[in-house]
């Protein structure tokens, strides 16, 4: 890498912000036409998941997917790895 | 047909009211009947930038309260035919804005102008709302900034959710991206978002891109428009902005690095 490629590199915040934004506005729209209830909901089945098996708070994830005319709410858990 | 205009960016100090301006002076300066409003009630600081702040007499709120007509609280423009003003009122605050008499108003406009430009105060509370609940379109002044772009993205789900457009199941708010103090010398260096970054990620038309330019504090510190100072960059932006708008097919200007020495390129002289 010339000296100048490492300037470029080294100073291209704007490439970082893009994909700061791209990540931040994707799941912003997603949560805004989640209904209200979601992370309540989220948050009770955490719980209740907790009281079998020790899952972080990442490891639960709860999405509502609209057809053209049903809405699917969609939980998916991941288990930690069983010790042996 | 009136059609109404609000000009937003939920972000506040981006540019909206030297939009707002430059704008409707843009309009009237084509013929066009142009009324441009005020919203931001308590931090008025249009009539500044149109320089008629010692004509000020009525203003928006008295209007809305039955204490000034209509007619008594517009301000016609010196310089251009059919451009009137409607200032906001520096004392009381946004509450004081009611829905049924920003209709009323708006009834009233749209009999004699073809154009009304609203100016929205920062935000996303009861003043930005009421700026923007009659839109037919709007112009979301974004600067390439992370924050400014985000602010956007939630305006552009207020406008699809939150206008009358909206609650009626009408034909949605049109919608154009306003790129303002832009620097494509930053953007070469990869130290600023550039036009199709943040075209890219808001998913907006482009209407046209104003450079960071000097001409605007000109402007604004004599109370003139930055769109009549022809030969400044950003008042020819801003009148390529009038024409697209108007549906003229115009190329953007001030998108790419002026054609500079190589030297002063690489040192960013
Ligand atoms: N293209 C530009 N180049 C340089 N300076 C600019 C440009 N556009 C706006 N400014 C400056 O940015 C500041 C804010 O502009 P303006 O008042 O139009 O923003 P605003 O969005 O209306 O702010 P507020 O949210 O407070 O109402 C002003 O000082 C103005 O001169
Ligand atoms: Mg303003």
């Amino acid at each position: 890498m010339g000296l100048f490629d490492y300037f470029k590199a080294s100073r291209n915040t704007a490439t970082v912000a893009r994909d700061r934004l791209n990540i931040l506005i994707a799941h912003e729209r997603a949560q805004a036409d989640q209904p209200s209830y979601l992370p309540a909901l989220q948050q009770d089945l955490l719980d209740v998941i907790r009281k079998y098996v020790d899952i972080g708070d990442d490891d639960l994830k709860l999405v509502i997917d609209r057809d053209d005319d049903c809405e699917i709410l969609e939980l998916n858990v991941t288990l930690p790895e069983a010790v042996t | 047909m009136a059609r109404i205009i609000v000009i937003t960016s939920g972000k506040g100090g981006v540019g909206k009211t030297t939009t707002s301006a430059a704008f409707a002076m843009g309009l009237a300066r084509k013929g066009l009947k142009t009324v441009v409003i005020d919203f931001d009630v308590g931090l008025r600081n249009l009539d500044l930038i149109m320089g008629c702040e010692r004509r000020v007499v009525y203003d928006l709120v008295n209007v809305i309260q039955g204490e000034a007509r209509l007619s008594q609280a517009l301000i016609r423009d010196k310089r251009a035919d059919h451009l009137y003003v409607l200032p906001a009122s520096q004392t009381r605050d946004k509450d004081a804005l009611s829905m049924e008499g920003i209709e009323s108003i708006f009834d009233e406009l749209k009999k004699t102008f073809d154009y009304i430009v609203c100016d929205s105060p920062a935000g996303i509370e009861h003043g930005a709302f009421m700026a923007m609940y009659h839109a037919d379109e709007a112009i979301v002044v974004t600067n390439p900034e992370i924050s400014s772009v985000r602010d956007s993205d939630r305006i552009l789900g207020l406008l699809a959710s939150k206008t009358k457009r909206a609650a009626e199941g009408l034909e949605p708010v049109k919608e154009h991206l306003l790129l303002t103090r832009y620097s494509p010398e930053r953007v070469q260096m990869g130290e600023m978002l550039g036009v199709e970054d943040v075209q890219e990620i808001l998913a907006l038309p482009l209407i046209g891109v104003i450079p960071e330019s000097q001409s605007v504090l000109a402007a604004s510190n004599s109370g003139v428009p930055v769109v009549l100072d022809e030969k400044s960059d950003a008042g020819q932006a801003y009148a390529d902005i009038v024409a697209r708008f108007l549906g003229e097919e115009i190329p953007y200007k001030f998108i790419d690095v002026q054609k500079r020495g190589i030297m002063s390129r690489i040192f960013g002289g």
